[in-house]
């Protein structure tokens, strides 16, 4: 694999678009070049799956930078059974995991029991009846800062990158059953937090009376 | 049955991570109020998978701070390799030179104070 040359956009100056399987295979043979490339056409990508683990702009700075060091020293064993792009999820799921232990450490927070205050995501509107799609995901984005990281790992990693269950399991360091338990209470609160029901919206009356 | 206790298990339905056993099943496919549950998850779930496109704001200096952590790293070049080899090896050196006259003043002075 060594022997692997440079793409051959780099004799013509600039790079197809997204020749991923090329910058790759060169990455894999030491190419320094090549793998900048990959930065460049990913980096947005990643520090998204990042901020949306971490729910912070600093510590997801901090995880995609990790995580392309990682990617950089592991390239070589890229094996290629899954794409690119989801080793390189996996990795950034690896590194935010350790982020988030780090900085729970550091305030003594417990995970699970972070973000115990929910923003107010208007409770009393119906967005079954009233709100666009747009509008919805809006609120779900604001919903899924507001919950616990361990369970916001898990919905967004299985949710909204497709991840599968065994792969987050491998990367956060749970059994696939653990990340099970986790997705479906994630799903709930998730729920109960956008579409409230009346027995739920009463017990918030009560506690706001 | 209470449909509050299936909650966890709807949630796992909507993409078959949860697997109703007959009894519930035949509950849920009768129950408005879990029916209703059911479609509030699916819609969660849509909103979930479309939010991977939903832009994010960037920092403008992204690839440049990748790019920053990563030279002095790099595993590619072995000049840099020799390099950094010549320079852990010269502050092992160092470092144990350091150690070595430490030592030999630590026997001096217990010598004298003998």
């Amino acid at each position: 694999m060594s022997e692997v040359h440079p793409p051959e956009w780099r004799d013509a100056g600039k790079p197809p678009p997204g020749d991923m399987a090329a910058w790759v295979a060169a990455a894999k043979g030491g190419d320094r070049q090549a793998f900048d490339e990959i930065v460049r056409a990913t980096s947005a990508d990643t520090y998204a799956l990042a901020l949306r683990l971490t729910a912070n702009e600093e510590d997801a700075r901090d995880v995609v930078q990790e995580a392309y060091l990682r990617a950089w020293r592991g390239v070589k064993k890229f094996r290629g059974d899954a794409s690119f792009t989801t080793w390189l999820y996996r990795i950034t799921a690896n590194c935010a995991a350790t982020q988030l232990g780090k900085r729970a450490r550091h305030r003594h927070e417990d995970l699970d029991d972070m973000g115990a205050e929910l923003p107010d995501l208007h409770p009393d509107t119906d967005p079954e009846m009233r709100a666009e799609a747009s509008v919805l995901r809006g609120r779900v984005s604001e919903a899924l800062e507001a919950l616990p990281p361990r369970l916001r790992a898990v919905v967004v990693l299985r949710d909204v990158y497709d991840l599968p269950h065994d792969a987050i399991a491998a990367e956060l360091g749970i059994t696939e059953a653990a990340a099970k338990v986790r997705l479906h209470r994630a799903r709930v609160r998730l729920r109960s937090q956008l579409f409230p029901t009346r027995g739920e919206r009463g017990e918030e009356d009560a506690h706001a009376v | 049955m209470r449909c509050e206790d299936l909650n966890d298990q709807l949630a796992g339905v909507i993409d078959g991570s949860a697997v109703l056993d007959r009894r519930t099943s035949r509950h849920v496919e009768s129950c408005l109020r879990c029916q209703a549950e059911l479609a509030q998850y699916r819609r969660l779930l849509r909103s979930l998978r479309q939010l991977r496109d939903e832009p994010v704001s960037v920092p403008r200096d992204l690839s440049a701070l990748i790019a920053a952590r990563l030279d002095g790293t790099a595993p590619t070049s072995p000049w840099t390799r020799r390099v950094a080899y010549a320079g852990a090896l010269a502050a092992t050196a160092a470092g144990a030179a350091g150690a070595i006259a430490l030592l030999s003043t630590r026997n001096r002075r217990l010598r004298l104070a003998s």
